[in-house]
């Protein structure tokens, strides 16, 4: 449900410490919320799982699939040159040597499989993002340094601007507020 | 981690203020001053080779890989130990890596690059590298795959990209901070375009680690097969001293060995320089020891192995090519060799000597030297007298092969002063994760 007038993204909590706003993120989901996101300067396990994350993902299939199809890429490239466009004879010796043609393959796999790992991050991830709202919650800057943040989207189902900020209010954030779009 | 004051806000004010807030020091502006002009003595001397052809180079029949190959390997097995660094240790859980990761992984990229001139030059019509990549053309030819050159092409070009990629990768969460910490505009508007709008969300650091972790396990064996594809370049030759099986863990050791050398060149000034005791402790300089002294005995035994492989193997050409280095005209450089790589090192078995900041920097440049050492007699020693006693000969190197190589080490300085004075050269956020108040105490929860 949204407010009149100003579209509001959502309401974000801020947190001191780490384990606070696992707590909060805990509690959140416990009373229902989906549509949220955590904020913090540093990779936090427990924040993942707390939030409801306990898979890797789509990426390291990803990641296989990539590195299968550049392997695959590779190899066919050398066999096409070697045998079909370009077959030099070397005293009789098979064109399709195919034990010559595994570096080059191990090689083009794990680049293509790099490749989708860092582009593949990124692309899900929905980055390069320069802007995004939740730039606009006060403190937002030091998400970068020591501070750790909460925010319930207002996508959510359950999101009401006052009884969502009630509810922050109750897991000991060091301050709530509302985040324009 | 040793100083106890060492919170989330204070290590990202110290390693961040280097970059943005801190005058720069005046060895800086000094020190890359002397780089930047050994740049330009590289950009002179490639400039001469463009112009004059590689007969400017001490490179002749028989010795038709001198400097150039020499310092190509050497270069590329010092860009090793970042790559070790920042993936193979990552995957073994060693947390001490996390201080030195950053500064070790622009220390491969940079060697990388030095490396990657090399061959081009050695072409002779550097002009025309892009002939060694497969593409259609109106000549109607392709690459020949079944050579460890092209090999290489590959391999080291992946090996850059990656490399580029995984250094990206881990700045990225850093270059936010910096983006919300500068006060201004111009350095907000670039550290900004560069942190791709990182904000730090909880959905982007899952991916993030998983990505991480991902490159970490293709880095591992990507870093292999690089310098063994390096030593291939020997061992599938019929050369007496390059045609062995050990050639390949050999050479990978030898890298990591350079490598750790050199991140300890590196360390050991910039934690004195800037005040990073607290970060890079005696603890990171003890380890890095310790992994020196384990690869340096692997090359050690490599050095023996490839002696008790001449002798029975009962090739003649095999036994001479060990006296030929023993006893031969270069045999002063082979007792350097052992000086340097067998015997030098073997101080680091006393905890006293690898405490030693000092002692361990002498024992660096010792090693880095040996490793050059160690590619001259295996390269210039081998083909300088093979098969026949009528077509033997000397290499002597002129004094363009060493405004190249110096060049090469300007090049090498000149991106690292770079590197230090506008990127945080330790990885702001993995020190976050190891500080106490990183974490997670949940009130009444497990």
């Amino acid at each position: 449900m949204r407010t009149m007038g100003e579209r509001v993204y959502g309401l974000i909590a801020e947190f001191r410490e780490p384990g606070a706003v696992v707590a909060a993120a805990r509690r959140a989901r416990e009373a229902g919320y989906t549509r949220m996101d955590a904020y913090s300067p540093f990779p936090i396990e427990e924040l993942a799982e707390a939030l409801g994350w306990r898979t890797r993902g789509r990426l390291p299939r990803l990641v296989l699939v990539g590195g299968l199809a550049g392997a695959a890429a590779g190899y066919l490239l050398q066999y096409y040159a070697s045998v079909i466009a370009y077959p030099v004879n070397v005293g009789g010796r098979p064109f399709h040597s195919w034990p010559s043609f595994i570096p080059i393959a191990f090689e083009t796999g794990i680049l293509f499989a790099a490749l989708t790992a860092v582009l593949g991050m990124l692309a899900l991830n929905g980055l390069p993002r320069p802007y995004h709202p939740v730039f606009n919650a006060p403190n937002f800057a030091l998400a970068t340094t020591d501070r750790f943040f909460l925010c319930i989207e207002a996508a959510d189902s359950r999101f009401d601007l006052a009884r969502t900020r009630q509810f922050l209010e109750t897991l000991n954030p060091s301050e709530v507020s509302e985040i324009a779009y | 981690m040793s100083a106890p004051d060492l919170t989330l806000r204070t290590v990202t004010d110290k390693i961040s203020s280097i970059v943005l807030k801190r005058r720069t020091p005046a060895g800086w502006y000094l020190g890359f001053a002397v780089s930047f002009s050994l740049l330009m003595l590289l950009l002179y001397s490639v400039g001469h080779l463009m112009i004059r052809g590689v007969g400017i180079w001490g490179v002749t029949v028989p010795v038709g890989w001198g400097f150039d190959i020499i310092n190509f390997v050497w270069w590329i097995g010092i860009g090793h130990a970042g790559t070790l660094i920042s993936a193979i240790l990552l995957l073994l859980r060693q947390e001490w890596r996390t201080s030195i990761n950053r500064f070790a992984e622009a220390m491969t990229l940079f060697a990388v690059s030095c490396a990657a001139i090399y061959p081009v030059l050695h072409m002779g019509r550097p002009w025309l590298a892009y002939w060694m990549l497969p593409y259609p053309n109106t000549m109607g030819i392709w690459p020949q795959f079944r050579s460890p050159l092209v090999w290489d092409v590959f391999a080291v070009s992946t090996y850059a990209t990656v490399s580029m990629m995984f250094w990206f990768v881990g700045l990225i969460p850093d270059l936010a901070t910096l983006r919300d910490r500068s006060k201004h505009r111009a350095t907000q508007i670039i550290y900004g375009i560069l942190a791709m709008g990182w904000r730090g969300s909880a959905a982007h650091w899952h991916r993030y680690e998983v990505a991480y972790l991902l490159l970490a396990g293709l880095s591992t064996p990507l870093v292999l097969s690089v310098h063994t594809g390096v030593s291939f370049d020997f061992a599938m030759s019929v050369i007496p001293g390059w045609h062995a099986t050990i050639f390949p863990p050999y050479f990978v050791a030898g890298a990591i060995y350079a490598g750790f050398a050199m991140v300890l060149l590196l360390a050991i000034p910039l934690r004195a320089v800037y005040g990073l005791e607290d970060f890079i402790t005696l603890r990171h300089l003890q380890n890095m020891a310790k992994v020196m002294l384990a690869t340096g005995l692997i090359v050690a035994y490599g050095y023996l192995m490839e002696i008790f492989f001449a002798w029975y193997s009962g090739n003649t050409f095999e036994r001479f090519m060990v006296t030929n280095r023993i006893r031969g005209p270069y045999a002063v450089l082979w007792f350097a060799l052992i000086l340097c790589n067998v015997l030098a090192p073997q101080i680091l078995w006393w905890r006293k000597a690898r405490s030693s900041p000092a002692l361990l920097f002498a024992v660096s440049i010792i090693v880095s030297i040996g490793m050059w050492l160690e590619r001259f007699v295996i390269i210039v020693m081998s083909l300088h007298r093979d098969f026949l006693t009528s077509s033997w000969g000397m290499y002597y190197p002129t004094v363009w092969d060493w405004a190249t190589f110096l060049g090469t080490i300007g090049l090498f300085l000149s991106l690292l002063f770079l590197f230090i004075r506008f990127l945080p050269m330790i990885s702001i956020f993995e020190m976050r994760t190891i500080l106490p108040e990183a974490e997670v105490k949940e009130a009444g929860h497990r």
